[in-house]
């Protein structure tokens, strides 16, 4: 059933509109059934949750006599962003992610943040799902703060993701909507996953696989699920070393994403094109797992080139 | 005066961007002043620039206060104001959400942690700034509350109101906030424009500094106080929206006093420029904020109105 869960008017003959997919078991409801929520699309430029939505309902529906919960599917918290190609909120210029939780008497967008937070309330989890931007290729992952790790690590595990990376409490966002979430109490997975303005389906089939044994083990799902790769656990910040551009110009990569590095192997070099000079040759610093890669050639100083998960070398 | 460059960075193909000062004085890290941190905000800048020329013209007579220095950045981001960009030109961030900055990080982490390194030390810290809901204020200054409690010391700057904020979880990296966590007292001071120069808001933001500045010992100036401040809380700001959309015809100015039920604003059709709406003020009271936008999208802040006590 499709449910709008807020409509606000637009200047001229339009309204911004949020709708869920709401997917109930076929049995009668009891109010005491446990709900999950799926979210995406916070960043109109971030497409990879698209197919997860999708795909979810589609073998949802396929199987619904498995279902024995509610499952509240939201494919685009940002619709006005996803159908402009903006990353922010159109007209407002703003990252969506860094309202929440919002409030009632808050800015309209403030309200919007508001109203998501209270509809999403009361789920027993919400998996967040992100597509990194459109400069980073991501492998699929879930990011969680250290204060919420004893409670979350359990659920991350069963998501079919390579890598659960566990923030320091002082690196974490106050204003996400997956934090707003925690503190009231909602367990939200946050899952970044492939590349900006791209889908790629094979990480999408995974963390949708990932998704219905998160559902099992919350008793929502009794249906046959897919088996699930252990992933690798960060949780010690040594454990990630970043790899950033020490001069502006056009990255050029030497390894491809996923590509396991030993210490001084050429990750790419940053190139002058007006000179025709190789300005810097980036070289891993330790060995390991590039689990993070450039996609966007331009890079300012600063820009973050790799991501390399350390002790993961052939 | 002392021209420095405090932080440059080097582009592909644009000219270097450099983060210029005006130094006055010697001796005690006094106060800082900066603007420009976001591409968009031409009024702070031009507001900044009119008070180089003031502190030049005291510090030739001998008003800087022997042994007090003073710190201006009249734009600490030339890139997004020279490409007419509110946010950073690649990948959209904005520099006041960066702060206290990190020098091995992405490129406005380091933009901010390499200002903020040579911004901090300093006993006032002020910052000329916009919201992020386009709009024009009464002049005002704005403290957050950290428990850190100066707020009297804002009543100095003589500006009409000075309104004290809980910090929201997204105030956090702002450079107000972070100042007063490495033992800056900072003021955030807003005045009517953004976009555009407003010479008369710019002149009583220029002359609310420099009384704040001599009322701190900093510089000896004789000009008067523009007004006896009002403390408000941003609670007291009461939001006032309107629940159709349309074009926004505002019917009431900032700083007007308006009455329990007159009609401040109209919303219009579209189509035909027909009244959707009225929207009354809920109460006696001053005008504290409009809207910039001409369009008026449904459940958006239109005005804040500071009732009457």
């Amino acid at each position: 059933m499709i449910e709008t869960v807020l409509s606000i008017g637009l200047p001229i003959d339009e309204r911004l509109e949020i709708k869920k997919n709401r997917i109930v078991p076929l049995t009668p409801l009891t109010g005491e059934e446990k709900r999950i929520s799926i979210v995406t699309g916070t960043h109109g430029d971030e497409l990879e949750g698209q197919f997860i939505c999708y795909e979810l309902g589609r073998r949802i529906n396929k199987d619904i006599i498995h279902l024995k919960g509610i499952v509240d599917i939201y494919p685009a918290l940002n619709p006005m962003g996803i159908d402009s190609i903006t990353r922010g909120i159109p007209a407002f210029d703003l990252d969506m992610n860094r309202i929440f939780p919002g409030s009632e008497d808050g800015s309209m967008m403030e309200h919007i943040a508001a109203k998501l937070v209270a509809d999403l309330d009361g789920s027993a989890a919400c998996v967040d799902i992100h597509a990194s931007n459109i400069f980073l290729t991501e492998i699929p992952q879930i990011r969680i703060s250290e204060e919420t790790a004893e409670r979350l690590v359990p659920l991350a595990r069963e998501m079919n993701v390579d890598l659960i990376w566990v923030h320091g409490a002082a690196t974490v966002l106050k204003s996400t909507l997956a934090n707003s979430l925690n503190t009231i109490g909602v367990p939200t997975l946050v899952v970044e996953t492939g590349v900006g303005m791209r889908i790629t389906r094979e990480y999408g089939e995974r963390v949708t696989d990932g998704i219905f044994r998160l559902m099992k083990k919350l008793g929502l799902w009794d249906g046959e699920t897919a088996e699930c790769k252990e992933p690798m656990i960060s949780d010690r910040p040594e454990d990630v070393s970043f790899l950033n551009a020490p001069v502006s110009g056009i990255f050029l990569p030497r390894v491809k994403h996923c590509a396991r590095v030993k210490q001084g192997d050429v990750v790419g070099e940053i190139v002058d094109p007006l000179r025709a000079e190789v300005l810097n040759v980036l070289k891993a610093p330790c060995d390991g797992l590039v689990f993070t890669i450039r996609e966007y050639p331009v890079v300012d100083e600063g820009s973050l080139i790799a991501r390399i998960l350390g002790g993961v070398a052939e | 005066m002392k021209k420095e460059v405090l932080y440059e960075l080097k582009a592909l193909y644009r000219d270097n961007m450099r983060i210029n000062c005006r130094k006055f004085g010697s001796g005690e890290k006094a106060a800082v002043i900066v603007a420009g941190v976001r591409g968009n905000e031409v009024q702070q800048i031009y507001t900044c620039g009119m008070l180089v020329k003031r502190l030049q013209e005291l510090e030739k007579h001998g008003k800087v206060t022997k042994g007090q220095s003073i710190l201006v950045v009249p734009a600490i981001n030339p890139y997004s104001v020279n490409i007419e960009k509110r946010f950073w030109p690649t990948d959209n961030t904005d520099i006041n959400r960066m702060f206290p900055g990190y020098n091995l990080g992405e490129t406005t982490q380091r933009i901010a942690a390499g200002l903020f390194e040579e911004i901090t030390g300093y006993r006032y810290g002020i910052h000329l700034a916009s919201n992020y809901i386009p709009g024009q204020f009464v002049p005002h200054i704005r403290v957050m509350d950290t428990g850190w409690d100066y707020i009297e010391e804002a009543l100095d700057f003589g500006l009409p109101y000075v309104v004290k904020r809980k910090p929201h979880p997204y105030d956090t990296t702002t450079l107000n906030y972070n100042w007063q966590i490495w033992e800056t007292m900072s003021f955030s001071l807003f005045t009517n424009q953004t976009d555009t120069i407003d010479t008369e808001g710019a002149e009583e933001a220029v002359n609310a500094i420099l009384y704040f500045l001599s009322n701190k010992g900093i510089i000896n100036y004789s000009g008067e106080p523009g007004c006896v401040s009002s403390l408000v809380t941003e609670g007291e700001l009461l939001p006032i929206k309107s629940r159709a959309a349309g074009i926004f015809r505002p019917l009431a100015e900032t700083g007007e006093q308006v009455a329990q039920g007159a009609v401040i604003a109209e919303i219009l059709h579209p189509y035909d420029c027909s009244v959707k709406a009225k929207i009354h003020s809920p109460v006696n009271g001053t005008v504290f904020f409009r809207q910039q936008k001409s369009l008026a999208y449904a459940n958006a802040v239109l005005f804040r109105i500071i009732p009457q006590k």
